[in-house]
C-alpha cells in the first residue's frame, strides 16, 4: 500500500516520540530525562495537528487549541521541573537521578 | 516536490532529536533540541497552524530553551565543562530496545489502520477564528491555564529560591 | 495587482509595484513567485544596509557633535566615505578564534544573530503593497523570531570559553529577558483594539483622520501613547542601546560577551544590533505611528514609503539622540527598573485598553469623560509607581552645578 500523508505525520511522531522515550530512559542526567519528556510532549503535539489537519473539514480548530494549551502546560512543566533539578542540585551538589534518593523508604 | 522537503525536513528533525539525546555534551544537546523544535515549527507551518507554529518558536526556542540553558550552568560540576559522566551502556541497550519496540507497535498499528482522510486542501485558520473559539467555548479552560502557568511559575521561583540561605552560610564559613 | 479606480495611486506610489512588474512579469508562476521573493530580498538587504551605513555615520557625527567635537571628517568631503573606509579595515582584518573555543558555535553565534535580525524585516509593511511577507499572525512572527537574539547571545558567550565572556553572556541574557516581557505585553493593546495579529492590518486600522485633521494612529490615544513609551523603552533595551547597554559596555567592562570576537564577526555583531534596532523601530512605526499613512490629508502627495522611511529615521535619531543624552544604568537598577516599573504599567495599560474598546459607544460629552479616565489610568500608575522606584534617589541636587 501507499503510504497516505496522515501516516507518514503519524510515523514521523511516533518515531519522534520514541527518540524521547529512549532518552529519558537511556540518560541519568535529569535535565536530559526532561528533554526527553518534552520531546514526547511534542510529538503528541504533532500528532494533534495532523489529524487536525487532514480530518474532516471544515472543522473547528479543536486541534490547534488543544496543542496551545499543551504547549503552556509543557513550558510550566519545564519551569518547574528545572526548579526541581537546581533545587536538587543545591541539596546534594549532583543532578544525577540515581542519586537522587533521599526520600526513599 | 513539497513532500520530499518535507521529508527531508522531518528527517532532520529527527536525526536532531536523536543525536540531541546521546551526546555527551549538555550545551550542544540543547542546541541540536532547538534545532529539532524548530523543524516541529516547520511542520506546523507547512500543516497550516500558522499561529501554532511561531507560538511554538516563541514559547520553545525564545523561553524553554533558555530555561534549560540556566538550569544546566547552574547544575555543572566544573566551571567550564558541561559534559556528564557516561551512563552505563546495558542502561542505554535496553532504552533502544524499549524505544524501538514501542515503535514498532506504534508503526505496526498506524499502518493498519483505516484512517479517514480527507482530501481537502490545507485548512486555513484564522487568528481571529482561534481567538473567537479560544474566548468563547474554551474560555474556562483559557483562564484554568492561565491559573496553571501563573501557579506554576510562581512555584518554580519559590523552589529555586529556597535553599539559597544554605549556600550563602557555606560560602561564609 | 492594483487596480483600485476609486482612488488611483500616484505614479510615485505604484512605482515599486510597476518596476517589479516590469521585471517579473514576464516569468511563468511558480518562476515568478521565486523570482518576487529574491527580489524583495535582495531589496530588504540593500535598502538596509545603505541605512545601516549611514546610520554608522550618522551615530558618529551626531554624537560627536553634542559632545562639542567634529566626529569623523577625514575620509572624503565631510567624512562621508568612512562607513567605506571601516567596512574594508574590519574585513580586513585577521579574525582570531581563541584555541579551546567551540569553533562551530563560534562561527554560528553571528550568523544566527543577524539571520534573525534580517528575517525580522520580512513582515514590516514598508508601503502602501510594499510588504515581502504579509502573514495573518506576521506581528507574532516578528517577535517569535526576535526571540532567538537570546539564543544566539549565549552561543557567543559559552562558545568563547572565557568566563567573563559567559558571565556577561549571563548579564545580558538577564536584561533581555526582563525587557521581554515588558516589549510583548506594550503591543497587546494594539492587537485588542485593531482585532488583528496582521501588520498590514494594524496599519489599516489606523487610517482616517478623526474630525478631518487629527490622525488615528494608535499613539494619539491614552493607551497607545503609554504603550508607545513602554515599547520604545524595552526596545532600547532589547537592542543594547544607551543606557541600557550593559551587554556591551564598551568602556566599562571590556565588551561582554564580544570580547573575543574580532574583524568580520565583530562586524556581523555589530551590524546585527543595528539592523535590530531598525527593525523594532519599523515595528514601532507600524503598531503606533500609523504605519505608511500620511499625518494630514493634505500631505498624501509624498508617497507612503517615503512618509514610512522619514518616521522610521526619525526614531533612529531619537535613539541615537537618548545614547548621547542618557548615562548607564547599574545591572540591578536595570532590572528593578524592568520588573517593578514596566511591566506593571504594561499591565495597567492593557485594561485601559479594555476600558477604552467598553467605551467606544460614548459620545458627545461623555467623550472627554471617557478620555479623562483614560488619561487618568494611564498617569496614575505612572506618578505613583515613578515616586516609589526614586523614593531616596530623586531629585537631586547637584551642589557645584549651578
Amino acid at each position: 500500500m501507499s503510504l497516505g500523508a496522515l501516516q507518514l505525520c503519524l510515523l514521523f511522531s511516533s518515531a519522534l516520540f520514541c527518540v524521547g522515550l529512549a532518552g529519558a530512559l537511556s540518560r541519568s542526567n535529569s535535565i536530559l530525562v526532561l528533554l526527553g519528556i518534552e520531546l514526547m510532549l511534542n510529538a503528541a503535539n504533532i500528532n494533534f495537528v495532523a489529524f487536525w489537519r487532514y480530518g474532516p473539514q471544515p472543522a473547528p480548530a479543536t486541534g490547534i487549541l488543544f496543542v496551545i494549551f499543551s504547549v503552556a502546560v509543557a513550558a510550566s512543566e519545564a519551569a518547574v521541573g528545572l526548579a526541581l533539578v537546581i533545587s536538587i542540585y543545591r541539596q546534594q551538589r549532583s543532578i544525577r537521578l540515581q542519586e537522587a534518593t533521599r526520600l526513599k523508604g | 516536490m513539497m513532500t520530499a522537503a518535507l521529508i527531508g525536513i522531518l528527517l532532520l528533525t529527527l536525526a536532531a532529536g536523536a543525536v540531541a539525546m546521546s551526546l555527551r555534551n549538555l550545551i550542544h544537546s540543547v542546541l541540536l533540541l532547538i534545532v529539532c523544535w524548530l523543524g516541529i515549527a516547520t511542520f506546523y507551518l507547512w500543516a497550516g497552524a500558522e499561529f501554532l507554529a511561531f507560538s511554538q518558536l516563541l514559547v520553545y526556542v525564545g523561553a524553554v530553551s533558555m530555561v534549560v540553558l540556566f538550569a544546566i550552568l547552574l547544575t555543572r560540576r566544573s566551571r567550564i565543562d558541561v559534559a556528564v559522566a557516561p551512563d552505563s551502556a546495558s542502561r542505554a541497550l535496553w532504552a533502544l530496545v524499549a524505544g524501538f519496540a514501542v515503535l514498532g507497535v506504534l508503526a505496526y498499528g498506524m499502518l493498519n489502520a483505516k484512517l479517514p482522510v480527507s482530501t481537502s486542501p490545507v485548512p486555513s485558520v484564522s487568528v481571529r477564528d482561534l481567538g473567537a473559539q479560544l474566548a468563547g467555548t474554551h474560555s474556562a479552560a483559557l483562564l484554568v491555564i492561565g491559573l496553571i502557568l501563573t501557579v506554576a511559575l510562581l512555584g518554580g521561583v519559590v523552589i529555586a529560591a529556597s535553599g539559597r540561605a544554605d549556600i550563602m552560610e557555606e560560602k561564609g564559613k | 495587482m492594483i487596480s483600485n479606480i476609486h482612488s488611483p495611486d500616484p505614479l510615485l506610489e505604484r512605482a515599486p509595484q510597476l518596476i517589479l512588474d516590469a521585471v517579473t512579469g514576464s516569468l511563468h508562476e511558480p518562476w515568478r513567485w521565486l523570482a518576487n521573493g529574491v527580489i524583495s530580498i535582495v531589496m530588504i538587504l540593500a535598502v538596509f544596509g545603505g541605512l545601516f551605513a549611514a546610520l554608522t555615520l550618522a551615530e558618529r557625527k551626531i554624537l560627536g557633535r553634542v559632545q562639542n567635537r567634529p566626529g569623523p571628517n577625514r575620509t572624503g568631503p565631510f567624512g562621508l566615505l568612512q562607513p567605506i573606509a571601516d567596512g574594508i579595515k574590519t574585513m580586513t582584518k585577521e579574525d582570531i578564534v581563541p584555541r579551546d573555543a567551540d569553533q562551530l558555535l563560534h562561527l554560528l553565534a553571528p550568523v544566527t544573530l543577524l539571520a534573525s535580525a534580517f528575517m525580522a524585516f520580512a513582515v514590516i509593511p514598508f508601503g502602501r503593497h510594499l510588504v515581502a511577507l504579509d502573514l495573518d499572525s506576521s506581528v507574532l512572527y516578528f517577535f517569535a523570531v526576535g526571540a532567538t537574539t537570546e539564543l544566539a547571545i549565549f552561543m557567543a558567550g559559552w562558545a568563547s570559553h572565557n568566563k567573563y565572556s559567559l558571565l556577561a553572556a549571563m548579564r545580558a541574557l538577564a536584561q533581555l529577558i526582563s525587557y521581554e516581557l515588558p516589549l510583548l505585553m506594550s503591543w497587546l493593546p494594539v492587537v485588542m483594539l485593531s482585532g488583528t495579529l496582521s501588520a498590514t492590518g494594524i496599519v489599516a486600522a489606523q487610517a482616517g483622520w478623526k474630525h478631518g485633521w487629527m490622525p488615528s494612529w494608535h499613539i494619539f490615544t491614552p493607551w497607545g501613547f503609554a504603550g508607545f513609551v513602554v515599547f520604545m523603552v524595552a526596545a532600547l533595551a532589547e537592542s543594547n542601546r544607551s543606557p541600557f547597554d550593559l551587554p556591551e559596555a564598551e568602556s566599562e567592562l571590556i565588551a561582554g560577551h564580544l570580547t573575543e570576537y574580532s574583524g568580520c564577526k565583530y562586524v556581523l555583531f555589530f551590524m546585527a544590533e543595528y539592523f535590530g534596532m531598525t527593525a523594532l523601530s519599523g515595528m514601532a512605526v507600524t503598531l503606533f505611528l500609523g504605519g505608511w499613512h500620511a499625518p494630514l490629508p493634505a500631505l498624501e502627495f509624498i508617497p507612503s514609503y517615503a512618509w514610512f522611511g522619514m518616521k522610521l529615521v526619525a526614531l533612529l535619531l531619537g535613539f541615537i539622540w537618548i545614547r548621547a543624552t542618557f548615562p548607564r544604568m547599574r545591572i540591578d537598577q536595570l532590572t528593578r527598573f524592568s520588573w517593578k516599573f514596566l511591566v506593571p504599567l504594561a499591565l495597567i495599560n492593557v485594561g485601559t485598553a479594555a476600558f477604552w474598546f467598553l467605551s467606544a459607544g460614548w459620545s458627545g460629552p461623555m467623550q472627554a469623560v471617557r478620555w479623562a479616565l483614560a488619561a487618568i489610568l494611564v498617569v496614575l500608575p505612572f506618578v505613583l509607581m515613578g515616586r516609589r522606584l526614586s523614593a531616596g534617589l530623586a531629585p537631586r541636587t547637584y551642589r557645584y552645578a549651578t
